[in-house]
């Protein structure tokens, strides 16, 4: 539970600096409203996605289903420790 | 956006207007529409222009062709003043005749020329003719009969019968020389004779210019008939026929004759050809500054053709739309303008003027902006003063291609591509003008720049770079079966709950219970069965990101109705259309929400199939027969049933509720202006204030204050066809509002379910893409890649092409079309019918640089 939440508030934190924070320190001039938009926008549809793909993936309902072969070499490859 | 009218002096008029194409902030109205453009006033200006431009033109194509180059002018040459065009005029006219003169000399002499050059072969052949004669006498002349023995020298040779032959000696093309040669034997049935020898060097024709293998022949024959069928036949064939002496030393003489004249003639000619060369190359040098110049020149009389002259007064009237902001900077055009043409004269006054029509819209943009606008406008320029859905379009449109095109390596291909085109902008933005297809892919360079990057990103959390998943933080799941069971089955599937559910011991943990922190876990490049597990994500993040957009969309037409002021429009449009997409659409999304958090592997048989939960809260029906579709929360059928309660309530709400207003505001209207009784004709501009004070006081205080808001009042402008035709019929009006607002109502609530179902586009163009990527390895590199040894690397080698120009072809240019215009499509359709009119008509303006950028560069 602990671990699943530091990437969930690390990327919240990384995306809400941009979206958030980032736009009250554009200089005054004349893109400043565009820019604080475009940033605002883009974070929103970056961090909403990554969100989608991390949660759906925290309780899978089903595992990957991989031929016999490719499991011997997992095994060998990425070890058993989890 | 107000309208203007500028009274301008006629002498400074032409000045202002130059001093405004610079400024090109203003769009002049057309007063004279009805006044055919040769009845105009300076119709004779702009005939001169046009002549000049031809002049232009011919010297161009003159340069061209002796393939001098063009200088293009480093700064804007300004328009000339009205003095200036008849000295231009007068330099255009002797550059052209000048050039002219020069090109009939040169032709008149190539021809002498060539005429020379044939006559040259033709004595030198024929001398080898007679020659030969001299030295074998040979009677040819079967049918005259043998004893006559001919000394072909000449005209006359005197024979035992004393027969004179002639001869006529010419050129004539080398192709034809066959069928000249049966032509003669025809038609002068044998009795003449034909010699040939053909010129070894090609020879310009003299008539047509070309050049051409030719040959010299000689034909002899007897009597004044043959000789004119012979005659005829070489006008026929068109050969070129020269007299030749029969006396050899006349022969000699001419010859010689010849040679100096030649002589003679190519110095003469290369001469000329010097003289050209100059003459082009000081006119290349001005000939762009001079083509800017005529072209503003002309583009300020076509303007100025467009004021209405006053005699009375004597000035020029114009009117104009011109942004309320850069009202200062236009006065100061207009008095440079008034003091450059002479200075004391009156200046130019400028004055805004009142309208109730829709002015055009007019966006503020720069280089980076314009391509998003360019995509938003190709489907209807907003309506004046509503919002303009670029700068979202901006950030969601290459967001949502990026979805759809999802591979990192192939955004990197991308990105790669435009910045080349951004970092090299300046030098790449004449190139290539007249490909259209460069053009289109240059002009979009900023949009394929945002393109690729979100792609990268995308490409990164679909973990998938050219089909393969990069495993940067290790992935969440091990294999932990024991070896007997690999051994046993063919595949395995593993265990995905990260805890033990079971009651028997043999539950090993193969899942960590952390997701992979960015993207999908690289285990699932492996799987079988990843397609069946990306579609659920992909398929619930579209609908997500589609309800979100959608939703997005009504807020917008939330801010149109408060910048407008059309409080009724709040309650009685915007209102069932969010309740409506909340009762069902946010709610579907709180359910995947809550179905990502609280469904793990232990409880998979029963978790809950959202899309058959959704179509029984539709149909009011709650089975528990398949445990993925019985109720999983507590209340859940109440609540449920309170929402499409609520959202079929928003139906009868959105589609009577403007109606009703209407009928009532009209019913008020009616019995107010009874009361007060108006006279028939100021009665529009009095209900109007009327109107106004049965609306809110913020609007008062806006009538007031900004003139700019009284002038071009949108909220007046748009209700004012409501308010005339209520004033005038009831009967007509009222239906009308009646059908459009059913077509309104229909249009969202079925476009609600469908616009959703829409967005699944997403999921369908990403599962294509990554399919095809796949395909490309499986079939192709992979082949290359799994040999060993040398043969390995050779083959490595020869895969890569089709692998490569595959990668390009079909899945950078063909997919990413494909996924360009499904991602408009979503924004054209599901977002902007939310919010966007899109009614208005764009601003062009009076601009000396717009006018000389849309010029396309003749190749």
């Amino acid at each position: 539970m602990e671990k699943f939440s530091i990437s969930l508030i690390v990327f919240t934190v990384f995306w809400g600096l941009i979206g958030i924070v980032l736009p009250f320190l554009i200089p005054k001039g004349p893109h400043r409203r565009l820019i604080q938009t475009m940033l605002a926008l883009t974070s929103a549809c970056c961090w909403l996605f990554w969100l989608c793909f991390y949660l759906h993936q925290w309780k899978p309902l089903f595992g990957p289903q991989i031929s016999s072969v490719d499991a011997r070499a997992l095994k060998v490859l990425w070890g058993q420790d989890l | 956006m107000t309208l203007c009218q500028l009274f301008l002096q006629p002498d400074a008029a032409y000045s202002c207007i130059s001093e405004l194409g610079e400024l090109g902030i203003v769009q002049f109205r057309d007063l004279n529409p009805n006044v055919n453009s040769f009845q105009r006033k300076y119709v004779n200006e702009v005939r001169r222009c046009e002549e000049m431009e031809r002049k232009l033109r011919f010297l161009e194509t003159e340069i061209k062709k002796d393939e001098l180059p063009i200088y293009d002018p480093e700064d804007n040459p300004d328009a000339p003043k009205p003095r200036e065009m008849i000295d231009l005029e007068a330099t255009f006219e002797k550059l052209d005749h000048e050039l002219k003169e020069i090109n009939t000399n040169a032709d008149a002499l190539l021809r002498n020329f060539n005429e020379l050059t044939e006559l040259k072969h033709n004595l030198t052949m024929t001398q080898g003719f007679f020659d030969d004669a001299i030295s074998h006498p040979v009677g040819v002349m079967e049918d005259v009969g043998g004893e006559r023995e001919m000394e072909l020298g000449g005209q006359t040779t005197t024979t035992a019968a004393g027969m004179k032959l002639g001869f006529i000696t010419g050129v004539v093309p080398r192709e034809r020389m066959v069928a000249f040669e049966r032509m003669l034997w025809r038609v002068c049935r044998g009795n003449v004779f034909l010699r040939q020898a053909e010129i070894p060097e090609l020879i310009e024709d003299p008539v047509s210019g070309e050049k051409l293998h030719k040959t010299v022949f000689v034909v002899f024959f007897q009597g004044e008939q043959l000789k004119n069928r012979v005659q005829k036949i070489c006008e026929g064939f068109r050969a070129n026929i020269y007299p030749c002496p029969e006396n050899p030393h006349e022969r000699r003489e001419l010859a010689m004759g010849v040679m100096t004249r030649l002589e003679d003639l190519t110095v003469v000619l290369s001469q000329t050809q010097d003289h050209r060369q100059r003459v082009l190359a000081a006119t290349s040098r001005n000939l762009r500054t001079w083509q800017i110049k005529v072209k503003k020149i002309k583009a300020i009389y076509h303007t100025m053709n467009m004021f209405n002259n006053d005699v009375a007064r004597k000035c020029l009237i114009a009117e104009c739309w011109a942004p309320v902001s850069e009202l200062d900077r236009i006065q100061l055009a207009l008095r440079k303008g008034s003091e450059a043409s002479g200075g004391g004269t009156v200046s130019s006054v400028l004055n805004r003027m009142v309208t109730r029509e829709q002015p055009p819209t007019h966006h503020k943009l720069n280089k980076f902006t314009q391509g998003f606008q360019n995509l938003v406008d190709a489907y209807g320029v907003a309506t004046y003063r509503e919002i303009n859905p670029m700068p979202f379009v901006l950030i969601t449109f290459p967001f949502l291609f990026a979805v759809m095109f999802g591979d990192a390596g192939h955004g990197i291909l991308v990105t790669i591509f435009a910045l080349w085109m951004v970092l090299k902008e300046r030098s790449l933005k004449d190139k290539w003008r007249n490909q259209e297809v460069w053009t289109i892919f240059f002009g979009g360079r900023y949009i394929i720049l945002l393109m690729g990057i979100f792609s990268i990103y995308t490409g990164i959390i679909y973990n998938d770079v050219f089909s393969k998943s990069l495993n940067i933080f290790g992935s969440s799941w091990r294999v932990r079966f024991g070896d007997d069971t690999l051994a046993k089955h063919d595949s395995v599937m593993l265990e995905p709950t990260p805890y033990n559910y079971t009651r028997s011991g043999d539950y090993r943990q193969m899942f960590s219970g952390t997701p992979y922190p960015i993207g999908l876990d690289p285990v699932w490049q492996l799987a079988d069965n990843k397609i069946t597990y990306t579609n659920s994500v992909k398929m619930k993040f579209a609908i997500i990101i589609g309800i979100t957009q959608m939703g997005f969309g009504l807020f917008l037409s939330l801010w149109n109705h408060l910048h407008f002021n059309h409080r009724h429009a709040i309650y009685l449009e915007f209102l069932p259309q969010i309740i409506f997409l909340a009762c069902i659409f946010f709610y579907l999304i709180i359910l995947i929400f809550y179905k990502w958090t609280s469904f793990d592997g232990s409880k998979a048989t029963d978790a809950p199939s959202l899309l058959i939960h959704l179509i029984n809260m539709i149909l009011f029906s709650y089975k528990t027969d398949p445990p993925s579709a019985a109720v999983f929360y507590t209340g859940q059928k109440q609540f449920q049933t309170f929402l499409i309660l609520l959202a079929v309530l928003c139906v009868p709400w959105m589609l009577l509720g403007k109606p009703i207003y209407r009928i009532v505001m009209n019913k008020r209207r009616a019995n107010y202006s009874t009361v007060t009784n108006h006279a028939a004709g100021n009665d529009s501009d009095v209900e109007e204030q009327h109107q106004e004070e049965f609306h809110d006081p913020a609007e008062k205080r806006g009538v007031v204050l900004d003139a700019d808001v009284r002038d071009t009042d949108t909220e007046d402008m748009l209700d004012d066809e409501h308010s005339h035709q209520q004033h005038h019929q009831h009967e007509v009006e009222m239906s009308e509002v009646w059908v459009e607002q059913g077509i309104h109502t229909i249009e969202y609530f079925l476009g609600c379910i469908s616009h959703t179902a829409s967005y699944l586009r997403l999921w369908a163009l990403s599962l294509a893409h990554a399919q095809l990527s796949e395909v490309l390895w499986h079939m192709i590199l992979h082949l290359g890649l799994s040999m060993n040894g040398y043969g390995g690397a050779i083959a490595s080698f020869f895969v890569f092409m089709p692998w490569s120009s595959l990668t390009v072809f079909i899945l950078l240019l063909m997919e990413g079309l494909s996924a360009f215009l499904h991602a408009l499509r979503l924004h054209w359709v599901e977002f902007q019918s939310k919010f966007y009119k899109g009614e208005g008509y764009p601003f062009v303006p009076f601009s000396f640089r717009l006018l000389l950028d849309e010029a396309p560069v003749e190749a």
